[in-house]
């Protein structure tokens, strides 16, 4: 990215004139320009490949850059010829594009890459010839909705991050909704689990006949009437911890009417209310028959396990998407049933003692036939119920064969989907923290570079010249931008560490409990330069109080933390120079009264102007280069060392 | 069994989408989405021919060639948008939120208020504010700050400009930022610019108290070469 960025430089150092009438201080002077940057003419051509072409064959399409004099642009001089910096094998194909007149996609390139090389070359995709269009559509398609995942997945992986100071109701309904962010959340989501389980499984075992005790044993009774007690006991506990966890996720719920509506909460709701029916209502036998009926809804809460798996889940969301191929199935299957149901019955009815009673009756063969399950309670006896019979058992095969491949790939597509998705959160954490690390190594190579030294243009060069690393031209000009508007607002950039420490040193009563503790740490690192003033001990122990303060932010913060650690040595090294900003620090150390800190920070800002460049603290920061970048030199230790021994 | 052979069709028909009878239908209506989101492509701008912008600019040839093969390298359609400026800007002010910055920047290189920058007019105001004169610059300036551009600048828009300048450098500063700073930098800036001491100030008013200004004077020099 730096290579585009510095397409913008100009810009970005043109736009810093606007801050020149507001700026208090003189700006510092512009880097000298050594050689000229300008124009890299490689081997002139595509990338180094040679295309050769006649000049009519790119005036065939005005419109775009080859063919317009948008092309002068890129017209090198020197060795007569046009370069253009881009992917040479695509460049073929566009090539083509003007020699017959059909855009091919190229089937191995990634479709996104072949997307911006034709925005460039100024060529609109629909120019794609008829060959390729389709497989360019789907692929542009696939890629569309692989990129919206991303995007969605990026922006739900913010779940596990939960906003400070969120109410009970919140936390609860998080806890409910991902199980594993808690470890009571999972607990109470295995518990669940089992109890669905064992609530089904009493269901099922409650029917089984039971061998009874001799006496009895003329009738056989099913289980569940030979052990009412118990199967009673297990039922209401059942049953009252699904009402206890319907109530509390009606309680957490964020909007309650569409809880109350969702899918998920009316299953729940028919699983417990047979049971509070079967309570109410009186054991009569009129009404004992409808009791029985309630009974089998007892099973729908099998379908509670559909929160605990999630394969469930994706075959009732494919089958809802599917929901038109399974309309075509049910209707064409509908239309052939009646089909032959109604000539088989007339085919049958001459027969007596058939099974053929009528066109409803032979709706059950015709199905049983069609779906080739062939029980053979109903078979035709005449010659033409049987031609006919063949005939709807073949056309079965084939109706229902139809519609099944487009239901088994969209479940497919989706169940893919999931997979890709969880994986992807999975590496989610592992992603952020690699971008994050790379974004603020160009945040802290300003920092790092004004704690070299860097901006001092004074006679103390040869350190210079050691320890600050050689930046490109690119970066002596963004450094000297930051620079610039640092001067415009007489405010310097720090890193988090000190602005810590600067805030921290406004309440210095909370920080010395925590100091002490920590006092003996920086003696592994004091030890490495002698002079130990107490009060710069003090001053270090703060600012390692509240590096440790610091970590816990996270994993970025560590490293600022580490790097921190070995910069805390610094202030001590070259003291004359940090005479200025030493008093001021000590004024915030020592200052016991809140009132005294406030009033003692506006001092810096008199200060600091007056001081040309902010101070440099030397040899001690070098060791923390090698922590941030892995750019950064090594060469940089060895000057460190050097220079501690000599103090 | 029509459920094996349902499985034993779909395995082979798995890389490509079901063939046309039944599905036909159902990818039409995909098809036509696509249509509409393809009808959505960019805009293309080409600019006028090198010659022009070199007579119309302060670049040379070779200047406007690698300014040029850099700005289509970014934007191949050949503007730049707000959304854009924000992210080039937001990249080189990591520390803090140049946004605010960056659309008021927009509006002053945007002068036909279209909403892109086409590349003449970056080249425009990149020749003005790199090779022109010393009015032309403050002029220019002084075009930023008025954000409604209505020829004068009030206290309000100057405070909106600083506010911004001030956002560009983030939270962790040294010292540490506070709540009326900007105020305070703003009312030195009235006290020098504003000659009159009517609240406003005017182009003549900014032009005169710039060119008293030695350090201004002297910055202005410093952004002369581009590459």
């Amino acid at each position: 990215m730096a290579a585009g960025l510095a397409t913008w430089l100009p810009f970005a150092r043109a736009a810093a004139v606007g801050w020149l009438p507001l700026a208090q201080q003189p700006l510092p002077p512009a880097p000298g320009v050594k050689t000229s940057r300008g124009d890299e003419v490689l081997v002139v051509n595509v990338s180094g490949r040679r295309f050769e072409t006649w000049k009519n064959t790119l005036d065939r399409y005005p419109d775009t850059l080859l063919g317009s004099s948008e092309k002068e642009f890129f017209y090198d001089a020197d060795s007569g010829e046009y370069f253009f910096d881009r992917d040479p094998d695509m460049f073929r194909h566009v090539l083509n594009f003007y020699r017959t007149g059909r855009l091919h996609c190229p089937r191995q390139e990634c479709i996104q890459a072949f997307d911006e090389e034709l925005a460039f070359y100024g060529l609109v995709p629909e120019l794609v010839g008829d060959c390729c269009l389709e497989e360019y559509r789907d692929r542009k398609k696939e890629n569309a909705e692989r990129l919206a995942e991303d995007e969605e997945a990026e922006q739900a992986g913010d779940g596990p991050a939960l906003p400070a100071g969120s109410s009970l109701r919140q936390r609860l309904w998080r806890a409910f909704e991902n199980p594993h962010t808690s470890t009571a959340a999972l607990v109470f989501y295995y518990v669940t689990g089992f109890f669905i389980a064992v609530s089904v499984i009493a269901n099922v075992v409650e029917t089984i006949p039971c061998r009874g005790a001799a006496r009895r044993s003329s009738r056989e009774q099913p289980c569940g009437e030979r052990f009412p007690q118990a199967f009673f006991c297990m039922d209401t506990a059942c049953v009252l911890i699904f009402t206890g966890e319907y109530l509390l996720r009606l309680f957490a719920a964020p909007s309650r009417c569409r809880f109350l509506r969702s899918v998920m909460s009316l299953i729940d709701v028919v699983a417990i209310l047979p049971y509070y029916i079967g309570l109410l209502v009186p054991k009569n036998d009129d009404v004992s028959g409808a009791f029985v009926t309630l009974r089998v809804f007892r099973v729908f809460r099998i379908f509670k396990f559909s929160r605990h798996s999630q394969g469930l889940r994706i075959l009732g969301y494919t089958l809802k998407s599917c929901a038109s191929e399974l309309g075509f199935l049910l209707f064409s299957l509908t239309m052939a049933i009646i089909i032959f149901a109604t000539v088989m019955f007339y085919a049958e009815k001459g027969t007596n003692k058939t099974n053929f009673t009528s066109i409803p009756a032979a709706f059950w063969y015709t199905i049983v036939t069609m779906t080739t399950l062939g029980y053979g309670d109903m078979v035709p006896s005449t010659i033409a119920g049987k031609i006919f019979g063949s005939i709807c058992s073949l056309s079965g095969v084939l109706v229902i064969a139809l519609p099944v491949p487009v239901i088994v790939s969209n479940f497919s597509r989706i169940y893919h989907q999931n997979q890709r998705a969880d994986k992807r959160r999975a590496q989610q954490k592992v992603r952020l923290a690699r971008i994050r690390l790379a974004k603020s190594g160009t945040t802290n190579a300003f920092l790092q570079y004004k704690q070299n030294g860097g901006l001092e243009d004074s006679s103390s060069g040869e350190e210079q010249a050691l320890c600050v690393r050689t930046r490109s031209a690119f970066e002596q000009q963004h450094h000297h931008l930051l620079h610039c508007l640092e001067k415009t607002t007489c405010h310097e950039f720090t890193d988090e560490l000190t602005f810590s420490q600067a805030l921290g040193a406004v309440s210095p009563g909370g920080r010395t409990s925590r100091s002490t503790s920590v006092s003996s740490q920086p003696m592994g690192h004091g030890s490495l330069l002698s002079s130990c003033c107490p009060r710069r001990a003090k001053r270090r122990a703060i600012r390692l109080a509240n590096s440790a303060a610091s970590v816990s932010r996270g994993s970025m913060q560590e490293l600022d933390m580490l790097a921190g650690l070995r910069r805390s040595p610094a202030p001590q090294s070259r003291s004359s120079l940090n005479a200025k900003p030493h008093d001021s620090l000590d004024l915030n150390c020592d200052s016991r009264d809140f009132v005294a800190a406030i009033i003692s920070i506006p001092t810096p800002p008199a200060n600091t102007p007056d001081e040309s460049q902010p101070s440099s603290p030397g040899g001690g920061s070098r060791a923390g280069s090698t922590l941030r970048n892995s750019s950064l030199g090594t060469p940089c230790l060895f000057p460190e060392t050097v220079k501690i021994s000599s103090l | 069994m029509g459920a094996v052979m349902g499985t034993f069709s779909s395995l082979q028909t798995k890389q490509r989408r079901p063939s046309k009878d039944i599905a036909w239908w159902y990818y039409q209506y995909q098809r036509d989405k696509i249509e509409d989101e393809l009808e959505m492509t960019m805009v293309c701008h080409r600019p006028e021919g090198l010659e022009q912008l070199e007579a119309q600019t302060n670049f040379t040839k070779r200047e406007l060639q690698v300014l040029y093969r850099g700005f289509k390298n970014e934007c191949p359609s050949g503007v730049v948008n707000e959304d854009t400026f924000k992210q080039i800007y937001a990249q080189f002010f990591p520390h803090g939120d140049a946004s605010t910055y960056a659309h008021y920047l927009f509006n002053a290189f945007d002068t036909t208020q279209t909403g892109s920058v086409k590349f003449e007019d970056f080249v425009t105001a990149l020749s003005i504010l790199l090779r022109g004169t010393v009015h032309e610059k403050l002029r220019w300036t002084f075009n930023l700050y008025d954000i409604n551009k209505d020829g004068y600048i009030n206290k309000e828009e100057m405070m909106d400009i600083v506010k911004a300048i001030y956002d560009m450098m983030g939270k962790y500063t040294y010292p540490v930022l506070k709540e009326d700073t900007p105020r305070q930098h703003v009312d030195v800036f009235f006290q020098k610019m504003d000659k009159n001491k009517d609240g406003i100030v005017t182009l003549d008013e900014f032009l005169e108290s710039c060119q008293e200004d030695d350090n201004i004077m002297r910055s202005l020099q410093l952004f002369q070469n581009v590459m």
